[in-house]
């Protein structure tokens, strides 16, 4: 009996008025695609991997050694050498400039390097930091090079990077599954929370229960519309992960059960609180209280692997949960197997939400 | 067909009797007024016509159909503005007479439905900017979207200014002209009085009168009334001369029951006789505004709380009548 004009009809109209609504289209759209910019410039640091170091060289002895010193730590491409002026106190200098990370080439390196005589190249650092390792390292490396072609010694062992097939994900990586699980349960759960009271309140399901418009075409026509802007969010936030982020990710058809089932499951979810609860006021509360700690705790913003293990327990009974982590298996992991596992779970919370969305909203009262 | 048809209709909420056993028809192409102050029953009786309350007994048949049962084929042929009529913020009144239709699976000429209910200017005003007017006249237009046979108007003019009234007015009159059956629920007399064919006035669930607005005020309303400004003297000797019912009312006006209009003539001329002055002369008849004093016991305020003896009647004195 149900008319698919009749959603269609329902569809276009809400859609028209959504995105006329500002706050709504920010919310939706542009609210997500900011945090992936914010999270990801937070989380991604230098993309050329450079560790800054502040060098002051004291040495001003012939030949210039310690000149080709520094470019050689330069030419790492590990390393951006900043020069600090030799009359500055060097450690007052790296406080200043809030950094532990120095290096410091002393009077008479060139000399000294020329005459074969002991000299030592010192490194500043706190051993807490990763960078400080990074540095160490490096430095070592150039000093070890240095020596052997001081000692005649001819270019004996150098050193290949490379990179095994396997590229370990970066944080963007896990941001856009995150991201778009954020913005599958958020858009939905808030409006749908929002228009069922509301429309509760001011009588307007009662209107609509005057036209042959059915409950179930409402809520269908809601659901398309909030997979459609599902589907325009994810585009938004894969190309910003892409071309700004340079994330890596595999885009496959296995996704799409997450773009309609998440959709699906909030919208009823919402539908579910507006109806249940006596005013607008109570629904809003009941919709945070459901959404906020789902919105931190399923892995959308952090992986979950950095939380305690009871905030992991907490997040396997949230059914956003299993759609960031399906998400996350089809985008980042390519596992498609456990994938499955997590389309499941998603389909039949989902069926279970909707059913007892649409049993329990009522058109009309007796 | 008589498009409705009312037995014994009772609802009940809790202690409270909304509706006490009404009986009344609707008929064909006419204006049905419902009558009464806030709470008399007049929404839950029309409520329960549109098929969206259930009844708990007696019989309803709109356009031979029990609404209750029968809800969704009986609103493909009525139109419905419900009370305080409201819609989708970010719609403007085209697109939601374009949705209507779609929902209805008619063809609908916007612009007419417009200019019917006068609301072309504000074709495309989002629902939010709309007044209060413009809104209520959008409800009108979508009830018409389906090119109903009977129209339900729930308080139409509630809470707008007069001159929006009057605007709502000449929409319902042009509606009516163009033969549709109407039933329309107020708590404003003059519109009552203006729009409608046939009164039923409700309090406290019941209809305490109905019919035109002529009949209401013969069975209710007291005879007509010969008034005389004049002294007591002269009220004094009217009564001594003739057989009349004669009042003073104290402050200078002397009225005359009339069981025909002679009786005017026998009171003018023993006023003559007397010798004694008097002043401007009129026969005076009820309104319907006397009548529903008498009816309800007390006035309709602006927001359609009776009020009896400068105290607003609230709900907890219901029921006991």
């Amino acid at each position: 009996m149900a008319s698919v004009k009749r959603v269609i009809s329902d569809f276009r109209l809400f859609g028209r008025g959504y995105m006329r609504n500002v706050a709504g289209l920010f919310f939706g759209l542009i609210f997500p695609v900011i945090l992936i910019l914010i999270f990801g410039a937070i989380f991604s640091g230098n993309n050329t991997g450079e560790v800054t170091v502040f060098l002051q060289n004291q040495d001003t002895s012939a030949p210039d050694i310690s000149g080709n010193f520094i470019k050689a730590l330069n030419d790492t491409s590990i390393l951006n050498v900043q020069s600090v002026d030799a009359s500055e106190n060097f450690t007052k200098y790296l406080s200043e400039h809030s950094s532990s990370d120095g290096i410091i080439i002393p009077a008479n390196f060139s000399l000294n390097y020329a005459l074969q005589q002991p000299i030592n190249v010192t490194v500043y650092g706190n051993p807490t930091q990763s960078t400080n390792g990074i540095i160490l390292g490096t430095v070592n490396g150039i000093t070890n090079f240095f020596n052997l072609r001081a000692y005649g010694g001819s270019y004996i062992i150098g050193i290949n990077t490379a990179t095994v097939g396997y590229e370990s994900p970066k944080y963007v990586d896990f941001l856009i599954p995150g991201l778009i699980g954020f913005s599958i349960l958020v858009s939905p759960m808030f409006s749908m929370v929002n228009i069922t009271a509301e429309y509760k309140k001011n009588k307007l399901f009662k209107q609509l229960s005057l036209t042959p418009l059915t409950k179930f075409e409402w809520l269908a026509a809601k659901v398309m519309f909030y997979i459609v802007l599902a589907v325009i969010s994810f585009l938004l936030m894969v190309a910003v992960g892409i071309f700004v982020f340079g994330a890596n990710i595999t885009l496959t058809v296995w996704l799409i059960p997450f773009l309609i089932l998440g959709p699906m499951m909030f919208c009823s979810l919402g539908m579910l609180v507006g109806t249940i609860t006596k005013s607008v006021e109570t629904a809003s509360v009941i919709g945070n209280i459901i959404t906020f700690p789902m919105m931190f705790l399923s892995g959308t913003f952090f992986p979950l692997s950095i939380m305690p293990q009871y905030l992991q327990s907490v997040a396997h009974v949230l059914p956003l949960f299993y759609i960031v982590e399906g998400l996350n298996n089809v985008l980042v992991y390519g596992n498609i197997g456990a994938a499955l596992i997590d389309i499941a779970v998603t389909l039949v919370i989902t069926l279970v939400v909707f059913v007892a969305a649409a049993k329990l909203f009522k058109w009309r009262e007796d | 067909m008589i498009p409705i048809e009312v037995t014994s209709l009772k609802k009940h909420y809790g202690e409270i009797k909304a509706v006490d056993g009404i009986s009344f028809t609707v008929n064909e192409g006419e204006v049905f007024g419902l009558l009464g102050p806030n709470g008399a029953g007049k929404t839950t009786t029309i409520e329960i016509l549109e098929g969206l309350r259930k009844r708990e007994g007696g019989e309803v048949k709109v356009l031979g159909l029990d609404p209750w049962g029968k809800g969704y084929e009986l609103h493909k042929r009525v139109g419905v503005m419900a009370q305080g009529f409201t819609f989708f913020e970010e719609a403007n009144p085209r697109e939601a007479i374009k949705y209507y239709a779609d929902l209805f699976g008619v063809k609908a000429n916007p612009d007419e439905i417009l200019r019917e209910v006068i609301l072309e200017d504000s074709a495309k005003n989002l629902f939010k900017n709309l007044s209060g007017g413009q809104k209520q006249k959008m409800g009108l237009a979508l009830s018409l979207v389906n090119s109903p046979e009977l129209l339900f108007l729930d308080e139409p003019t509630t809470g707008l200014d007069p001159s929006a009234r009057r605007a709502i007015w000449d929409v319902i009159r042009g509606l009516k002209a163009k033969g549709k059956t109407i039933i329309l629920t107020t708590h404003y007399l003059e519109e009552a009085e203006q729009l409608s064919d046939r009164v039923a006035i409700m309090d406290h669930g019941q209809i305490v009168a109905m019919g035109t607005a002529d009949e209401i005020i013969q069975k209710h309303g007291s005879a007509e009334r010969l008034e005389i400004h004049g002294s007591e003297d002269l009220a004094n000797y009217i009564k001594a001369n003739t057989e009349l019912k004669v009042d003073y009312d104290g402050k200078g006006m002397i009225s005359v029951a009339l069981n025909g209009r002679i009786d005017a003539l026998a009171a003018l001329a023993a006023a003559e006789q007397s010798g004694l002055g008097w002043g401007e002369i009129r026969t005076r008849r009820d309104s319907l505004e006397d009548v529903f004093v008498y009816l309800v016991s007390g006035t309709i305020d602006e927001h359609g709380e009776i009020k009896t003896e400068g105290k607003t009647r609230t709900l907890s004195d219901k029921g006991g009548r």
